[in-house]
């Protein structure tokens, strides 16, 4: 049965007609606007840098199965069938590789009124980093 | 604190974990503050940075780059009984680093303290996202099998646990949270990490 997929990514979510939930797919066109990968003879790749893949088990009928996608690039994709959403984390290694750089990786966040600040906009100053809950 | 140190090229930046910009409100309005305070419903801050509680506080230099990384610390002494944690501390280094009276943490050892996130965390951080989506979307009772996911992969992770409670009709002051409190002491797994805490 084909249904809409909604996948939750890179703080966003984006949906694709035609996948089925028990094993989302999407297709090289969907792979390539909303992931920003695009598959070559070499593996996986954005730009310049490649990550080599096993093409057989990622090229199906319904597309490319995000499940060989996802462990391509050490990304956790966690699916609810039910709902026909899935959700496609950061890779530890990427989160890491950034945090061991020591450069503070950036952010866009909103106020109360909802405009939207940066970090790098405090580029200059000291920055005191303070995340907080009511809970 | 920031008025105290913000002529001598200083700003403090806070970053609510919260449901939505309503939960903040009080707190924000209450302190009025002249520093960006920012609401992250989405938990972004928490991933970007691997952090597993609240609070916690980053120093960040005048180029963008890490000079002490995630460390627990309280703006005031309240739940000192409760955390063991002294803000005092903290701020007198702070201050000192404001002012350029001590120098913060050198670069190794920054990397020394620092926790970098797990592919467990992180898969986690994936079912919290899946859960939040379904919440929002008004399937509470499906969203509880991904909150219930999330804190198996990561028990340890007290913004995603503690910071869904509300969410799912828990109180994160009540029995809820005194449970992951007694298991956090039994396994002598931190709740807060602190810095003088990491191994040498």
């Amino acid at each position: 049965m084909s249904a809409t997929l909604t996948l939750l990514h890179d703080g966003r979510s984006d949906e694709f007609a035609g996948a089925d939930p028990a094993r989302p797919a999407i297709s090289p066109e969907d792979l390539e606007v909303a992931l920003g990968w695009e598959l070559q003879p070499e593996g996986l790749c954005q730009g310049p840098m490649c990550v080599p893949v096993d093409q057989d088990a990622l090229v199906g009928d319904g597309g490319l199965d995000l499940g060989v996608f996802a462990d391509a690039l050490q990304r956790p994709l966690v699916t609810d069938e039910k709902h026909d959403v899935a959700a496609l984390g950061a890779s530890h290694h990427d989160r890491g590789e950034a945090l061991a750089s020591l450069q503070a990786p950036d952010f866009t966040l909103p106020d109360l009124d909802g405009n939207p600040h940066s970090l790098s906009d405090q580029r200059g100053k000291k920055v005191l980093l303070v995340a907080y809950a009511s809970w | 604190m920031y008025e105290e140190l913000a002529d001598e090229g200083f700003t403090v930046i806070t970053v609510g974990i919260e449901r939505s910009p309503e939960d903040a409100r009080p707190w924000i309005e209450k302190a009025s503050p002249q520093h960006p305070s920012l609401i992250d419903i989405e938990h972004l801050v928490p991933d970007l940075y691997g952090m597993i509680n609240v609070p916690t506080v980053v120093w960040i230099d005048e180029e963008g780059r890490i000079a002490r990384p995630n460390d627990a610390s309280f703006a005031s002494n309240r739940f000192k009984l409760l955390t063991g944690l002294d803000s005092k501390r903290h701020l007198r280094r702070l201050r000192a680093w404001v002012r350029g009276d001590a120098p913060a943490l050198t670069p190794s050892e920054v990397r020394k303290h620092q926790e970098l996130p797990t592919a467990v965390e992180q898969e986690a951080r994936a079912e919290f996202t899946l859960a939040w989506w379904l919440s929002r979307e008004g399937h509470d009772e499906d969203a509880e099998r991904h909150y219930e996911r999330a804190g198996e992969l990561a028990p340890h992770d007290i913004t995603i646990r503690r910071g869904s409670m509300r969410t799912r009709g828990l109180n994160p002051m009540g029995f809820a949270f005194l449970k992951i409190a007694i298991k956090s002491a039994l396994t002598r797994t931190p709740l807060y990490r602190r810095i003088e805490d990491s191994p040498a």
